[in-house]
């Protein structure tokens, strides 16, 4: 099972980092948002949209688009599972199949998966853990959103 | 703010993006039947009511050197959570303070923050900090590292079932792994 989100060594300007930092919240709404991007950053809009796709194609940049408050639209929960390391690339090929399944990672602990599943609504998202756990014979640990105290003002990137 | 079918669509397209071009709300918008004026008029609303938190550039902390990842859990009572959960989730590289239920006996933990650095040591470094200024020497807490990410996309949250068949739970008896319970 290979891992994704691990890209070459790309090279980053300072305008390349001003595109990364500068937009994660309060990315214009407006008709032509690139442009107004072109004009805080002085260069043509041509090379804004060049080097956005060139950041997402590299996997730097996941997406531009809304991070969403939890359980607005759809519900969701963190599962993980203790799966004996040996199985591991099989029950995260398991739990991959699921489209529900938008997250998983694995981590160093007994619990050594962890994912999350979003569905458009609870008998959806049960009907999709209890299939991972029938299917992986694993019981899964699931760990709903109770209450959520982060404000999400983007990521702070600092450049050595 | 009551969601509409419209809104779960227009959110459903942009969960993979605004596409790189000249008029890109145009261009969901024409995906899903709507004008330009009436997609940037929702996700205003949307902004707006809060259920966008933000809207911007979603970025890799992986692929940006950011390689060290920590799952750190903490055990608090649950008359504390509230006033440490929102502590923790102040801190510009902590990307998550959320209250989940404890599952014992092998859940004890009720309290879920997510910690960034470029490599480990930059991780335990921050952790030190903020057991410190949040005062939080006494309660228990684990780090889960993340060693390998296997997914990592925006979410899908109006699809329809999976078109391939789900396959039978092919090694009996219980599934593909025997062991039941973790350690």
């Amino acid at each position: 099972m290979s891992a994704v989100g691990i890209s070459p060594e790309i090279r980053l300007d300072a305008l390349d980092r001003r595109l990364l930092n500068d937009y994660q919240q309060r990315f214009p709404l407006t008709p032509e948002p690139f442009r107004d991007l072109a004009g805080a950053l002085d260069i043509p809009e041509t090379e804004v949209l060049a080097r956005l796709t060139r950041l997402q194609t590299a996997g730097l940049i996941s997406r531009i688009g809304p991070v969403l408050r939890p359980h607005r639209a759809g519900v969701s929960t963190l599962a993980a599972l203790a799966v004996p390391p040996e199985c591991l690339d099989a029950v995260v090929t398991l739990v991959n199949q699921f489209v529900e399944v938008n997250h998983n990672y694995e981590r160093e602990h007994p619990y050594n998966l962890w994912f999350v599943v979003t569905a458009p609504h609870a008998d959806r998202l049960h009907q999709v853990l209890d299939e991972i756990e029938r299917l992986s014979g694993l019981p899964v640990l699931n760990l709903p959103l109770e209450e959520d105290y982060f404000i999400d003002l983007g990521f702070e990137l600092r450049w050595n | 703010m009551e969601l509409s079918t419209a809104d779960l669509a227009l959110i459903q397209a942009l969960q993979a993006g605004l596409p790189l071009t000249r008029r890109p709300y145009a261009a969901i918008g024409e995906s899903l039947g709507l004008t330009e004026t009436a997609v940037l008029a929702r996700l205003e609303q949307m902004m707006a009511a809060g259920v966008i938190k933000r809207f911007g550039v979603v970025v890799r902390h992986r692929a940006l050197g950011y390689r060290a990842n920590a799952m750190v859990v903490w055990d608090i009572p649950d008359n504390e959570v509230a006033e440490l959960g929102h502590c923790l989730g102040r801190y510009a590289f902590v990307t998550l303070s959320y209250r989940r239920p404890r599952r014992p006996p092998h859940w004890p933990y009720n309290l879920f923050t997510m910690i960034h650095g470029q490599d480990r040591d930059a991780v335990r470094e921050k952790l030190e900090m903020i057991v410190h200024q949040c005062d939080l020497q006494t309660v228990s807490h684990q780090v889960l590292f993340s060693t390998r990410c296997f997914r990592q996309r925006g979410a899908c949250y109006n699809h329809t079932p999976p078109a391939w068949p789900l396959p039978p739970a092919a090694d009996p008896p219980g599934g593909l792994v025997s062991i039941q319970h973790p350690v």
